[in-house]
């Protein structure tokens, strides 16, 4: 008698240990709130949550994942959008958001209605809303760290920046610029504006090659790589070694080199399917995992030998792309 | 039937008919809570619509409310925050430059969207040289109000009601309201009467850059934060509320209460599409369709009159 309770109690203990990480999400809804679909990266964007959202609804993971986009990248807009969806009754909330402090009010709200709050690309600053950010200054950094380990010697690089202004490119440029401080063997000799656009990048390059040296590498931050490629042909000059951003413009023109003369290099960018990460991330959450609030976002980097796996994949004028996976977000979770 | 009350009838009927339609849609918005939520934004538009709606009562409009909205939430957010009474001398100054801008249109005779347009980006490098990226602080009290809980009835409700009924009060049953409104509908007849006009319209300009600081202030008070723009679409919502409500671009035909009630019926519209999860993309439009339709019905209102 004795034993049959103890082992009764045993049981029921090992089921209420067993109890909260069987916590399941299947009766939870969670909502996407999207400032912008203006631009091809979005729009793959929105297509990665769709795809893996759906089949996440279909396997009964959560009961819904519906995707909301603002018409215009507006403030007031979004929230008001935010606190629709708060009223809708959804468990969680998923945002890229259009201001990182503006929306700080009605995240609050949401926050206090209890509903569990992920931003990612366009964070907010809300202490009690998830983060998953992307560490663009590491971006920038590995791209020199690459060159380094390629040709220690060193050499003259060209600096390609985004858009004037905006925060992006500041920090991918600082991660550039101090990674070069620690390796004094390279030398930047001249930075251009290339606005994330291969044409703008291949007039701005055009404009300053005659004035440069023999340059050895050139270090970009995506989009720009194939005008870059484009300019140093025009000009009739070697082509150094140009870091690409997972464009398949740029993709591509590195497989035809690649094929023709063995040409080296890298690339990487942030895969728009970070959609996917978010929703994975406010899964767990819902699920009752303990999850830091300020998570980073791994960059898609491909290298040589996945350069036809990662081409073959990706859409023409699209941008190589990765969805996450459950697995995927708990190694995030985790700082793996 | 009586057609004039018809038409003043109108604009409520059309909250109404939304507020309808949101409840069937998604019953839960149904309750203090949920009303709270959907129409708290809509206090900052409200009184954006009544600013535009005293540059329209005399005969002008504005097109510089909105950036002029997201200016003051930067001034709210900056220099309010850190020294109150250099931000409440800012935004004095604020209002004092609206009257100037008043008095310059009627002395020079400019035509008000040519020069309320070019001040509208004037505004805009304001608050960007003040707050270049968005940030800042709302000041504690400014949270307080907007998050204020009042028993029954939930707050947004109550302040649309009060900006209506006082603005009501002043504008169309006191005597300079009389002549305030004189001054859009017939400005020759009142000045031959011997009333300034450059003075009515000067108030009335201030009016509207006052209600647009308290716009900015409640705006604000709900995102807790400041940002340039905030509020680029406060322009077309105060245009939109003032002629749903039942104003007219003539002058003088204008309506306070019509004007609050225009405002929250534009902003429910908008929730009642999210409900719907009509794509963004149609949303615009859709908002566009409503404002059409009750422009048609009220043609339709005033043509029987006419008729009569």
């Amino acid at each position: 008698m004795l034993k049959k309770t103890l082992a009764c109690t045993i049981a029921i203990a090992a089921l209420m240990a067993a109890g909260p990480a069987m916590a399941d999400t299947k009766d939870k809804k969670i909502a996407l709130s999207n400032n912008y679909a203006g631009n091809s990266w979005r729009q793959a964007m929105l297509k990665s949550w769709d795809k893996v959202t759906k089949q996440a609804v279909a396997d009964g993971v959560v009961a819904a994942a519906d995707p909301f986009t603002t018409s215009e990248n507006q403030v007031t807009e979004q929230a008001a959008q935010i606190q629709n969806l708060i009223l809708q009754g959804y468990n969680a909330i998923v945002v890229n958001a259009a201001s990182p402090d503006a929306l700080n009010g009605v995240i609050k709200q949401a926050c206090d209605a209890g509903i569990v709050v992920v931003s990612f690309d366009g964070i907010v600053t809300e202490p009690c809303a998830w983060r998953i950010a992307v560490d663009f200054e590491k971006m920038g950094a590995s791209e020199v760290e690459y060159l380094a380990k390629k040709m220690p010697e060193g050499g003259n690089l060209l600096e390609i920046r985004g858009l004037a202004g905006v925060f992006v490119d500041d920090a991918i440029s600082k991660g550039i610029n101090e990674e070069v401080k620690k390796n004094p063997q390279f030398k930047i000799v001249g930075s251009v504006h290339g606005d994330w656009a291969q044409e703008v990048a291949q007039k701005a390059v055009a404009g300053i090659l005659p004035s440069l040296p023999e340059i050895k590498a050139v270090v970009t931050q995506g989009g720009d790589g194939y005008g870059a490629a484009q300019a140093f042909a025009a000009a009739g000059r070697p082509t150094p070694t140009i870091i690409m951003g997972n464009r398949q413009d740029e993709l591509q023109w590195w497989k035809e080199q690649k094929d023709k003369n063995g040409y080296e290099t890298m690339s990487v960018s942030i895969a728009p399917g970070v959609s996917t990460l978010a929703f994975w991330v406010a899964q767990q959450i819902l699920d009752g995992k303990d999850v830091p609030k300020d998570l980073t976002v791994p960059f898609l980097r491909i290298d040589q030998d996945t350069l036809e796996q990662n081409l073959a994949t990706t859409e023409k004028g699209g941008v190589a792309n990765v969805e996450y996976s459950q697995a995927d977000a708990q190694k995030v979770i985790a700082g793996k | 039937m009586n057609r004039r009350f018809l038409r003043q009838a109108l604009p409520f009927l059309t909250l109404a008919v939304v507020l309808a339609a949101t409840f069937y849609v998604q019953p839960r918005t149904m309750s203090y809570f949920g009303l709270n939520l959907m129409l708290q934004y809509a206090v900052p538009i409200a009184l954006a619509t009544i600013a535009q709606m005293f540059v329209i009562t005399v005969n002008d409009l504005d097109l510089s409310i909105g950036p002029f909205v997201g200016l003051v939430s930067c001034i709210g957010a900056t220099l309010l925050f850190d020294n109150p009474a250099l931000g409440v001398l800012a935004l004095l100054a604020m209002i004092a430059a609206y009257g100037a801008v008043g008095a310059l249109i009627h002395i020079r005779n400019l035509p008000s969207i040519v020069v309320t347009l070019g001040l509208s980006f004037v505004w805009l490098g304001i608050a960007v040289l003040i707050l270049p990226s968005p940030g800042g602080k709302s000041p504690e009290w400014l949270k307080a109000i907007m998050n204020v809980h009042v028993p029954y009835a939930p707050f947004p409700i109550i302040a649309a009601i009060v900006i209506g009924v006082v603005v009501h009060l002043a504008l169309m049953l006191s005597s300079y309201g009389v002549i305030a409104r004189g001054a859009g509908g017939n400005p020759k007849a009142l000045s031959r009467a011997g009333w300034s006009m450059l003075k009515t319209k000067v108030i009335m300009y201030m009016l509207a850059g006052f209600f647009g600081v308290l716009a900015g202030l409640a705006l604000l008070g709900l995102t807790t934060s400041g940002d340039a723009h905030v509020a680029d679409r406060y322009t077309l919502y105060s245009i939109a509320g003032v002629i749903l409500g039942g104003g007219e671009f003539i002058g003088g035909r204008v309506s306070p209460l019509g004007a609050v009630v225009g405002a929250l019926t534009l902003a429910l519209a908008g929730s009642f599409l999210i409900f719907l999860k009509i794509s963004p993309d149609w949303q615009i439009g859709a908002q566009g369709a409503i404002l059409i339709i009750v422009l048609a019905l009220r043609a339709l209102v005033s043509y029987g009159e006419q008729k009569r």
